[in-house]
């Protein structure tokens, strides 16, 4: 039985929906555009610069290491490209070019790479990038510090800081409006509300981004700073103050429901996100730093293989019980 | 090939094609290729020869004693006769016979309905059906069901006989309930054929459009309220599953007393045209091809059954077998790659899996080749071989192949247990 005609064999099935890593990838850079832009319009070429290197250096670190280890190449997935933009909008617009070129080492290498690579990082990795630097050099990521030759026509203090510093009474000179409309001093992508907020959304309706996670953040977020808010509003802040400001919405919509270190499973994606945002206002209102994102983040990646196992009976399995 | 839609936040329903429309005859071939399985030691037939005549109808079996057999197809005499190896490694003899082109009956077959009957003429009957279930003395069957969908997509091979073929299968249900015994005969279809199907005397019930729907193990959740322990066959609880295919034949042929030779399958070309023929069993895949004008050239894919779930072989002078509903051209430009990414845990395929596997762990412990631990924690004999995790897959990980290749290695083991 030969034939003249050679046919290509494989194993079913035969159709494939068309998704690709890649894609996904460039989606989530698209949606981040709106933050982004407006970071950039605010703070003019230093941001631009910020953004640009981070994500230059980001590929490059992904390049040589590939070279190092004879892999691939796989900076075309636009992984790497992803994680230098994410670190790039969660510095300020000072941040000097060794501060960015380490970050987005830390962030490829020790973050990702060292695991195995793409799909195998128990942590965020411009989260871990971050929490290091911001442990390493707290003068660069003090944001009234960092921004004092900015006056870009609103108050021009960082508002988490001043929450931390002087309590609720000294922040009613944000107006939620201003807030949510990234008239705030913070990072340079991480300000914009709308605009986070509209990108989130895209990835949503577009089946990129596990919807799950971060309306559970969210919900976290909001709840628990309401009720810290109701059982002292003279010490608390408002829940919407917590949305609004540091890294909430950037991490509810950007960070959080990264692949790799976020869980896949209906119950735990609730719980997951959930528990972040609690961690959040709790490390915001009685624990030691500004702002809880980073931290609350990272710790609760570290609980996501076993907020996994939280999973649905497969239909014909038999439990046998001992 | 259904891509991903626009907005992926809801997931696409894959709909079967629930459009049979008509079937066009296809003369008798030159020559039918039959498939027969190999005897335990594997010798060459010790009955048959090379320039045998056989007739239509005649059992051929390798040797008097042995319980393999293939009905011939057509009259006329062996040409050739070799050995062929199956995509599981199951081993055949692959019969060739050249047709004279006319059909000479041959009598051996009688008309007593009973389960001995079909054993030993309609095991290879078109649809496949095995009746091997109601003979074993562990297993009391209890529910026949008649699967009126088609398996796959795109394919309507099945659905062309409930449509056209009603009044044979209302005979079959006869037949099959004096051969086995079995009280409740069930019939599933789609919506769209509940009229010919209540014409049947079989209990009806209808199944959704959307794939998979149509799979056994669905069927038996879905339909039956029957659920189907991991690693069992529905056999195991007492249902069989038969094709509406295979029990219009088992009724047309106890009608004419004649064994069925043909059998109805769905041709679909390169641009989606989309064609029913009935074809002799054995009749190489190139002459079903050149009747409907679909052309395969060099590196296209060539399927055996639907897009889903079918086998892409490497050859179009393979036969059409009677388990072959479909064949599927696929240009290179259309067919999916695969590619060693690994997977990123984006949870697509959980969403997606019929019966809630975690696929995302799965295919971890079935990369690493751990495939009874994949077995024991993750639920691989769940899984009801649908494809649909591989579809949608963002890594395009071979998901299905490795499900399949991991269930392929443990009964390896099982069976090295076993003796």
């Amino acid at each position: 039985m030969s034939s003249q005609k050679k046919l290509v064999v494989a194993h079913a099935p035969y159709w494939h929906d068309g998704s690709k890593i890649s894609t996904k990838n460039y989606h989530i850079m698209i949606a981040a555009l709106p933050a982004v832009l407006m970071g950039i319009s605010q703070y003019g070429a230093p941001a631009l610069a910020v953004i640009a290197f981070a994500m230059a250096c980001a590929m490059i670190w992904e390049v040589i290491w590939n070279l190092i280890l004879g892999k691939s190449a796989s900076i075309g997935d636009g992984s790497a490209a992803v994680t230098g933009m994410l670190l790039g909008m969660l510095m300020p617009a000072t941040a000097p070019w060794w501060l960015i070129a380490l970050g987005t080492f830390i962030a490829i290498i020790v973050g990702k790479q060292i695991f195995g690579g793409i799909g195998f990082n128990p942590l965020n990795p411009p989260l871990l990038a971050l929490a290091m630097l911001v442990i390493s050099f707290t003068g660069i990521f003090d944001f009234n510090e960092s921004l004092r030759h900015y006056d870009l026509g609103f108050v021009m203090t960082y508002p988490l800081a001043d929450l931390k510093a002087f309590g609720p009474d000294a922040i009613g000179k944000f107006g939620m409006g201003d807030l949510f409309m990234g008239r705030q001093a913070g990072a340079i992508g991480s300000t914009f509300g709308l605009g986070l907020i509209v990108g989130g959304l895209y990835l949503i309706l577009r089946g990129y981004m596990r919807w799950e996670i971060s309306l559970s953040f969210l919900a976290g977020v909001f709840i628990t700073a309401l009720l810290f808010n109701l059982s002292d509003s003279a010490k608390y802040a408002g829940p919407l103050f917590h949305l609004f400001t540091g890294y909430t919405l950037v991490a509810a919509f950007f960070l959080l429901p990264e692949d790799s270190s976020s869980p896949a499973n209906f119950i735990p994606m609730l719980i997951f996100g959930a528990m972040a945002g609690m961690m959040t206002v709790l490390i915001r209102n009685i624990g030691a730093y500004v702002d809880g994102v980073v931290f609350a983040v990272l710790l609760m990646n570290l609980c996501n293989p076993l907020l996994d196992k939280i999973r649905p009976k497969a239909i014909g399995k038999v439990v046998e019980n001992a | 090939m259904i891509k991903r839609s626009f907005l992926g936040l809801v997931k696409p329903a894959l709909r079967y094609n629930l459009a049979p429309g008509s079937v066009q005859e296809l003369p008798v071939p030159n020559k039918v290729i039959l498939l027969l399985k190999a005897s335990e030691n594997g010798g060459p037939p010790s009955t048959l020869k090379v320039g045998d005549a056989v007739k239509t109808g005649q059992r051929l079996s390798a040797s008097p004693d042995s319980a393999e057999y293939v009905i011939s197809s057509v009259t006329g005499t062996i040409s050739a006769m070799s050995p062929h190896v199956g995509t599981l490694a199951q081993k055949y003899t692959a019969i060739t016979i050249d047709a004279s082109g006319q059909d000479d009956w041959d009598d051996e077959f009688n008309k007593e309905p009973t389960l001995d009957t079909a054993l030993r003429f309609f095991e290879g009957a078109p649809g496949s059906p095995s009746f091997k279930a109601f003979a074993d003395p562990e297993k009391t069957i209890r529910t026949v069901v008649i699967n009126g969908m088609d398996d796959d997509l795109l394919l309507t091979a099945n659905q062309c006989v409930v449509q056209n073929e009603a009044a044979e299968i209302k005979n079959g249900v006869d037949i099959l309930k004096k051969m086995t015994g079995v009280e409740r005969v069930v019939i599933a279809v789609p919506e769209s054929l509940v009229q010919q199907a209540s014409a049947t005397g079989a209990e009806l019930k209808t199944v959704r459009g959307t794939y998979p729907n149509s799979l056994p193990q669905m069927i038996m959740k879905d339909v039956l309220g029957q659920m189907v322990e991991a690693g069992d066959t529905p056999e195991d609880e007492g249902v069989v599953f038969v094709t509406a295919e295979a029990v219009a034949a088992l009724g047309a042929a106890f009608r004419a007393g004649q064994l069925p030779v043909s059998k109805v399958v769905t041709v679909v070309g390169k641009g989606g045209s989309t064609r029913n023929v009935r074809a002799r069993i054995g009749t190489p895949l190139r002459d079903v091809l050149q009747a409907c004008n679909v052309s395969v050239s060099e590196r296209d894919r060539l399927v055996l059954g639907g897009p889903m779930r079918g086998i892409a072989t490497y050859s179009d002078e393979l036969p059409l077998e009677p388990g072959t509903d479909g064949i599927v051209v696929q240009d290179e430009a259309d067919s999916a790659q695969t590619t060693d990414y690994p997977c990123i845990n984006c949870g697509e395929c959980i969403r997606i899996c019929p019966v809630k596997i975690p696929v995302n762990m799965l295919v971890r412990f079935l990369e690493a080749r751990l495939y009874e631990e994949a077995a024991a924690m993750y639920d691989l004999h769940c899984c009801i071989e649908c494809g649909l995790c591989s579809y949608v897959c963002v890594s395009r990980i071979p998901i299905f192949q490795y499900i399949k290749l991991g269930k392929y290695e443990l009964s390896l083991i099982e069976t090295a247990e076993a003796e």
